[in-house]
C-alpha cells in the first residue's frame, strides 16, 4: 500500500512537471529584466508595464474579449436548446445522426473547421452579400459553430441525470411546458450553463487556427498578434502577455470544474 | 371511521362513479402495457393498484394524470372525457415515487409551487402553505432544500406538495415505497387519516400487497397489463378470483386436481398431488371432470399428530423445515407426492412442552369453507 502511494505520487510528480515546468518557466521570464529573452537579468515587471502602452495588443486583446464574451453567450443559447432536445425529445428518426453532427465539431480537425467556414463566408457574400467581408462576426460565427457543440455535450449530460419526474410534476402542479422550462429545468441545469459558458469563453479566447482563416484585416484576435510577434523573434513583451492569457485562462476552467462539482454535490 | 354506515359506494346500485376508465389499452410500440382495462373508482374511495413491476399499474396512474396517451379507450374523471386535457390542467395531483422535489427551491416553495402556477393572491399562497405545512408537521422544515431533509421528511413535503391544490383526485406512486418499514407502518395509518380528513380521492400504485391491505377501500390486482380482480382487501385474500391473485397476494398451497362430484353447494375433488380428496362448500360452475385448483392458506390449516376424524381435506406429511419468526412459525411439510405444504401457527405461548420438531409426522386438515377452489 505504501510502496504503492509511493510511486503514485511520484509519478504523478513527473507528470505535472512535463505539463507544467514550460508553463512555469513562461512565467518566471516574463518576470526577467532583461531584454534577451533567454538570458536571466533580475526581476522587473517592466514587459508587463510596456505591454500596457501597445496599442496593438490592447486592440487585440479588446477583440478577443469581445469575440469570446458574444461567442460564449450565443453558445450557450444554442448549445443548450440542442443539448435539450436530444435529451427530451425521446427518439426521432435520425436522432442519431443529429447527435452525431452535434458532437462533429469537436472532433473535426480545426483547419478543415476553419477553412470551410471562410468558403462558406465567402460564398455567402457572393450570393447573399452577407456578412459583407471578413471581421469580428464572422470570428464570432465560427466559434459559435465549434464552442456549441461543447455547451450542447455538456448540457445533454447534465439533463440526462435529471429525474424525468421533475418536469412531470411541475407539469402536474400546472406548469406550461415554457413556465416548466423556465423555472424547473433551466435552474437545474444552471451549472452546467454557466461551465459550459466558461468553457465555451476559454476555448474562443485560445482558438487561433479557426480565427485566421476568417478573421479580417484590422480584426486580429490576441492569439493572432502573439503568433506573428513570436514570427519577428520572441519578446518578453509576449511572456508577460502569455503569462496574463494564462491566468484568465486558468480561472476560467478552474471556475467551470467547480461548477461542475457542486452540480454533482446538489444531485 | 365515518359516521354513516351506510354502503360503500361500490356497493351502490346506481351510484356515479368518481373515475371510468373505459377500454383503456396503451402499446409501447409492439409491447401492450395496459390492456383493454376497465375500472370505476369511486369518490372518497381509497383504491390501490397492486401488481408486480412490468404489470401496468405504473402506466396506468401515467395515464389517469395525463403523462401517456391513450392507444385506444377512454377515461374520465367526474364525468369529463380526459382525452384533450393536458396534465397542468387536469383537476388531478401526484405523487412520485421519487418525490420529484425540486432541488433548487425550499421546502416552502416546494409547496407552494403549484398555487402560485395558478395566479393565486400571495396573501392565501402563504396561509394555506403555512397551513399545510403544520397538517404535516414540517413547520420546522419550512426553509430547509430537499436535500437536507432525511427520506420522511422529503415524502411529507411530497405529500404536502401534491395536496396543496384540493385536488379531487391524488395520484400516489409507491408511495412508502422508499421508506424503512417502522416508518412505513405509521406512515400508513397516517395516509389514511389524511384521506378520511380532506375527502379526496386517492388512487395509490403498490407493488407491497401489505400495504394495499391496509391502505386501500379496494385492491385492482394487475398483471400483464390486466387488472385480474377487483375487491375490498379481505376479499382478495379470501376470495382470490384466479391462481394468479391467490398467488400474488399473500402466501399460498395450491394443488391441482379433477372434480368429481358438482352440486349446487359444494363440490368434491380428487386430487393425487395431495393423496386426499377435497371438499369444498361452495358450487362451481364448470364442465364435469374439469381439472381446477384448490387453494389453501397456510394459516387454515391446523396441525395434529394424531389423524383427525374427517374423510376429506386432509394431508399427511413430514416436517422438513421450521422457521421461528416471533409471532408465528412457518412450517415446511412434505407429502408423500414430494409436494411441499407452506403451515402457520401462531405462537399462543411461550414455550410449548411438546412442540412439532424437524422429521416429525404430522397431519394438516382444514375446515370445508376454508378454502377456494379456482378454474383459471
Amino acid at each position: 500500500m505504501t510502496r504503492n502511494s509511493k510511486f503514485l505520487s511520484i509519478s504523478s510528480l513527473f507528470g505535472f512537471i512535463f505539463l507544467y515546468a514550460p508553463i512555469l518557466s513562461l512565467i518566471i521570464y516574463s518576470f526577467n529584466k532583461s531584454k534577451l529573452v533567454t538570458v536571466w537579468g533580475g526581476w522587473s515587471v517592466k514587459w508587463y508595464a510596456e505591454l500596457f502602452n501597445n496599442q496593438q495588443i490592447i486592440d487585440a486583446a479588446i477583440v478577443s474579449l469581445k469575440v469570446a464574451f458574444i461567442t460564449a453567450t450565443l453558445s450557450v443559447v444554442l448549445g443548450v436548446l440542442a443539448g435539450y432536445v436530444l435529451s427530451r425529445m425521446g427518439k426521432f428518426p435520425g436522432k442519431l445522426i443529429v447527435s452525431g453532427w452535434i458532437s462533429a465539431p469537436l472532433i473535426m480537425p480545426e483547419v478543415i473547421t476553419g477553412l470551410s467556414l471562410l468558403l462558406l463566408f465567402v460564398s455567402l457574400e457572393n450570393l447573399i452579400g452577407w456578412p459583407a467581408g471578413r471581421g469580428i462576426t464572422t470570428i464570432i460565427i465560427a466559434h459559435t459553430t465549434f464552442c456549441m457543440a461543447y455547451v450542447a455535450v455538456i448540457v445533454q449530460s447534465r439533463l440526462s441525470q435529471m429525474d424525468d419526474s421533475l418536469e412531470e410534476a411541475a407539469m402536474d402542479l400546472g406548469a406550461k411546458p415554457h413556465s416548466l422550462f423556465f423555472l424547473i429545468t433551466l435552474p437545474i441545469i444552471s451549472p452546467a450553463i454557466i461551465s459550459g459558458w466558461l468553457l465555451a469563453f476559454t476555448m474562443s479566447l485560445d482558438d487561433l487556427v479557426i480565427a485566421s482563416f476568417v478573421s479580417g484585416p484590422g480584426n486580429s484576435t490576441l492569439p493572432m498578434v502573439i503568433f506573428s510577434k513570436i514570427r519577428l523573434g520572441v519578446s518578453p513583451e509576449v511572456n508577460a502577455l502569455a503569462t496574463i492569457m494564462i491566468l484568465i485562462v486558468a480561472i476560467g476552467v478552474v471556475s467551470a470544474m467547480w461548477q461542475m462539482r457542486k452540480k454533482e454535490k446538489t444531485l | 371511521m365515518t359516521q354513516e354506515t351506510t354502503m360503500p359506494l361500490w356497493k351502490q346500485d346506481g351510484a356515479k362513479p368518481f373515475i371510468q376508465i373505459k377500454n383503456v389499452t396503451k402499446k409501447f410500440g409492439e409491447f401492450t402495457a395496459v390492456d383493454n382495462v376497465s375500472l370505476d373508482i369511486y369518490e372518497n374511495e381509497l383504491f390501490c393498484l397492486l401488481g408486480g413491476s412490468g404489470s401496468g399499474k405504473s402506466t396506468l396512474l401515467r395515464i389517469l394524470a395525463g403523462f401517456e396517451e391513450l392507444t385506444s379507450g377512454q377515461v374520465l374523471i367526474d364525468g369529463v372525457d380526459m382525452a384533450n386535457i393536458e396534465p397542468w390542467n387536469r383537476p388531478i395531483n401526484m405523487m412520485f415515487q421519487s418525490y420529484a422535489l425540486f432541488p433548487h427551491m425550499t421546502v416552502a416553495k416546494n409547496i407552494a409551487f403549484g398555487l402560485k402556477r395558478d395566479n393565486v393572491p400571495k396573501k392565501e399562497i402563504a396561509e394555506r402553505v403555512a397551513e399545510m405545512l403544520t397538517m404535516m408537521q414540517i413547520e420546522a422544515f419550512a426553509d430547509r432544500k430537499p436535500d437536507q431533509l432525511s427520506g420522511g421528511q422529503r415524502q411529507r413535503v411530497a405529500l404536502a406538495r401534491s395536496l396543496i391544490k384540493r385536488p379531487k383526485l391524488l395520484l400516489l406512486d409507491e408511495p412508502l415505497g422508499a421508506l424503512d418499514k417502522k416508518l412505513r407502518e405509521e406512515t400508513q395509518f397516517e395516509l389514511v387519516n389524511i384521506q378520511d380528513k380532506l375527502g379526496v380521492t386517492f388512487v395509490v400504485v403498490t407493488h407491497d400487497q401489505e400495504e394495499a391491505m391496509t391502505l386501500a377501500t379496494r385492491i385492482g390486482v394487475m398483471g400483464n397489463g390486466i387488472i385480474t380482480q377487483v375487491d375490498e382487501p379481505r376479499d382478495v385474500y379470501e376470495y382470490p378470483s384466479s391462481r394468479f391473485v391467490a398467488e400474488f397476494v399473500g402466501s399460498i398451497n395450491l394443488f391441482e386436481g379433477r372434480i368429481y362430484e358438482d352440486e349446487v353447494e359444494h363440490v368434491k375433488i380428487k386430487s393425487k398431488e395431495a393423496g386426499c380428496n377435497f371438499f369444498v362448500n361452495h358450487g362451481v360452475s364448470c364442465s364435469p371432470n374439469q381439472k381446477v385448483t384448490v387453494a389453501i392458506r397456510p394459516e387454515k390449516m391446523k396441525v395434529t399428530r394424531r389423524k383427525p376424524e374427517q374423510e376429506y381435506n386432509c394431508l399427511h406429511g413430514q416436517i422438513i423445515d421450521i422457521a421461528y419468526m416471533g409471532n408465528l412459525s412457518i412450517f415446511r411439510v412434505k407429502l408423500k407426492s414430494d409436494v411441499i405444504v407452506r403451515v402457520t401457527l401462531p405462537n399462543l405461548v411461550r414455550e410449548n412442552r411438546n412442540p412439532l420438531t424437524w422429521d416429525d409426522f404430522v397431519y394438516l386438515a382444514w375446515d370445508d369453507d376454508s378454502s377456494v377452489v379456482l378454474t383459471s
